[in-house]
């Protein structure tokens, strides 16, 4: 961040760990004040917007900064669900007792590395499942690539829907077989904690030299091959990090609602996911996280017209495309600097370089 | 033995269905490069016409050929009408664009189509009015045929063939034809392009209507979402064939319709679903082109 720049040596080495020192402690005010609130609703509609929030920037990775129309997302969502689902079910006191009678660690330490792990299994089986995604349809391109990651999407939804150790149709209750050890996250904290850490990691990818490729896959493959760079390796690797923070939203959707059920990832769900990435721009991370937090949001506010909620979804996608096709953003960021030329203070854009 | 060939018969009389929505999806693709995402809710609108003309003129009091003919024509006017109007407002702007743009548009009108559907028409399924009788007519052994499978395939077989000659006989055929083999050079050659696509939106719409109202001859529940998983698997159907390739469609939705029955018959009817996407997924690693494709290097 340019800020840091200028400043003595020690001042900016230590600026990172400031910043992440600020957010952290914003994050445990902002769970706090929220706790306060005692409105499990409220809670209820934070997290949503956090889980879409990710899903939305995960999917921001794949088709607004590589250009690869996925129409499968939320089989990825679904895949990070029920990983977690199934081992907090099947497994989670057993592991929670051993880290806390075997190693003797302390309870919050246990809780704290138990969903550490649900993250890491979710988001590795989401990874796994984009590679073997990924390989044969990201040959495809456009709409052969759409239908593909959509069919692809759908397999997963029936192959879950027939697996009975995770209840089938009826859907999985997360609840820990030993009372003694709770294994769901209610609590705001780690859902926002782990949502800032997804946005932080899809803005250090992009906009790093590695993520230069991402962008010029998207804007000409053929240019990129010619500088002896696979596209097909890129768009892989672009397709494997968003699947697997695709899996990390379904870890914190199962952890939080305690109930996992396939229906929660049909191909609605992936329409949503590009709905909110079309809306706030393809290519821009703080486009997509206002578009999730806003369709989210809007249709809680209003709820006596929530039956308009999808027609009012499929206006916005057709209105968007027709209107303005690179979404209310387009590849621009809202920053604080913007925003405050915006207001009419600080350097005027003409200045700026 | 038995049961297998009666599996075939069931799944040949569904697949003349996907057959007839196939070639909707193969006849855009073809002239504008486009999943036409809405089709599955055209075919949807159809049976819903269908529905409504024969409670409104009272078709189902006397079920018989001229009873089905009306309804027939009915949707199949209506749809082709709503066919060139989608193609009107949510495609032609953007025959510029990237061709994201449009294939998000279609997912518009689709979603638009369902939940519009499901606020006008009510959510809950229908039960479509009888327009012809179910008897079994043909029987051989075991494997029986029934009228309304009889009348599927030759109401399906009627219109493919009617479609052929149009596209292979008549000028406004001969026309997509050029429109689908270059449209810069067709429209050099004073072809009128926005004419020639809106005739092939009407065309392949009202194939659509008239698998809607096929589909509620032997499956009589119409409700606004039943468009999107048919719709879809008749993409799939397309591509099988090859898509872009008319007697291509016919064949991968007759086949489509085989696979989809034997596996419901034989495996379980919860990868009923599932099979279709198995099928687009091998097909497009092994023959991207289809069965009956040409093969072309933009497609994959």
């Amino acid at each position: 961040m340019p800020a840091a720049r200028g400043l003595p040596g020690w001042r900016r080495a230590a600026a990172p760990w400031l910043r992440a020192a600020g957010l952290l402690l914003a994050l445990l005010a902002f769970d706090r004040a929220m706790d306060q609130l005692h409105n499990p609703y409220f809670t209820q509609v934070l997290v949503l917007v956090a889980v879409n929030v990710v899903l939305a920037v995960s999917l921001n990775l794949i088709l607004g900064f590589t250009g690869q129309f996925s129409l499968g997302h939320a089989g990825f969502f679904g895949i990070g669900m029920y990983v977690a689902a199934a081992i907090s079910v099947h497994a989670g006191a057993q592991i929670q007792a051993f880290l806390h009678e075997g190693l003797h660690l302390p309870l919050l330490a246990v809780r704290t590395l138990f969903f550490l792990l649900l993250l890491g299994a979710g988001a590795a089986a989401a990874a796994l499942a984009g590679v073997l995604v990924g390989l044969p349809s990201l040959r495809l391109q456009g709409d052969y690539l759409a239908i593909a990651t959509l069919g692809f999407g759908e397999i997963i939804r029936i192959v879950i829907l027939n697996i009975d150790a995770v209840g089938g149709a009826r859907g999985l209750s997360v609840v820990s077989s030993n009372p003694a050890y709770s294994v769901r996250y209610e609590g705001l904290f780690a859902v926002y904690a782990v949502t800032v850490a997804c946005i932080l990691l899809v803005a250090r990818l992009v906009y790093s030299t590695r993520g230069r490729a991402y962008l010029a896959v998207r804007d000409d493959e053929i240019a990129i091959e010619s500088l002896g760079t696979s596209p097909t390796r890129v768009k892989t690797e672009a397709f494997v990090v968003g699947a697997a923070l695709a899996g990390v939203a379904g870890v914190l959707f199962s952890q939080s609602q305690g109930y996992v059920h396939t229906n929660s990832f049909t191909f609605l769900r992936s329409v949503e996911a590009v709905a909110f990435v079309v809306l706030g721009g393809m290519g821009s991370i703080t486009g997509s996280i206002l578009a999730a937090a806003a369709l989210t949001v809007a249709p809680e506010l209003l709820r006596p017209v929530a039956d308009y909620r999808m027609v009012a979804y499929s206006l916005v996608l057709i209105g968007m495309m027709l209107l303005r096709p690179e979404g209310l953003f387009g590849t621009r960021e809202l920053t604080l600097g913007g925003l405050r030329r915006l207001l009419g203070r600080g350097p005027r854009a003409a200045e700026a370089p | 033995m038995e049961a297998f060939l009666q599996q075939l018969v069931n799944g040949i009389a569904w697949g003349g269905i996907y057959a007839l929505i196939a070639l909707g999806y193969t006849m855009v693709y073809g002239v504008l490069k486009l999943i036409n995402f809405a089709h599955g809710e055209v075919y949807m609108m159809g049976a819903m016409s269908g529905y409504y003309s024969a409670r409104w003129l009272g078709l189902s009091e006397r079920p018989g050929a001229v009873s089905l003919l009306t309804a027939l024509g009915i949707a199949m006017a209506f749809c082709a009408a709503l066919g060139t109007a989608i193609e009107r407002v949510a495609y032609r702007p953007l025959r510029r664009a990237p061709r994201l743009a449009p294939l998000i548009t279609a997912i518009g009108v689709s979603l638009f189509f369902q939940n519009a559907g499901q606020l006008v028409f009510g959510a809950d399924p229908k039960v479509a009015p009888q327009l012809l009788e179910t008897r079994e007519i043909l029987r051989f052994g075991e494997v029986a045929v029934t009228n309304l499978q009889l009348v599927i395939l030759c109401v399906a077989g009627a219109l493919c063939a009617a479609l052929t000659f149009v596209v292979q006989r008549t000028r406004m055929g001969k026309a997509m034809r050029a429109v689908a083999f270059d449209r810069e050079t067709a429209a050099l050659m004073g072809v009128p392009i926005d004419r020639v696509i809106a005739f092939t939106f009407a065309l392949g719409s009202a194939l659509a209507a008239a698998a809607g109202i096929l589909v509620s001859l032997s499956n009589p529940k119409v409700d606004p979402l039943m468009g999107l998983m048919p719709g879809l698997k008749a993409f799939v159907a397309a591509v099988l064939g090859g898509i872009g390739s008319l007697p291509g469609a016919m064949l991968g939705g007759v086949l489509m319709g085989i696979a989809e029955t034997l596996v419901a018959g034989y495996l379980s009817s919860t990868y009923r679903d599932a099979i279709a996407f198995v099928i687009l997924i091998v097909i497009l690693v092994l023959r991207p082109a289809g069965l009956l494709g040409r093969a072309s290097k933009e497609k994959v």
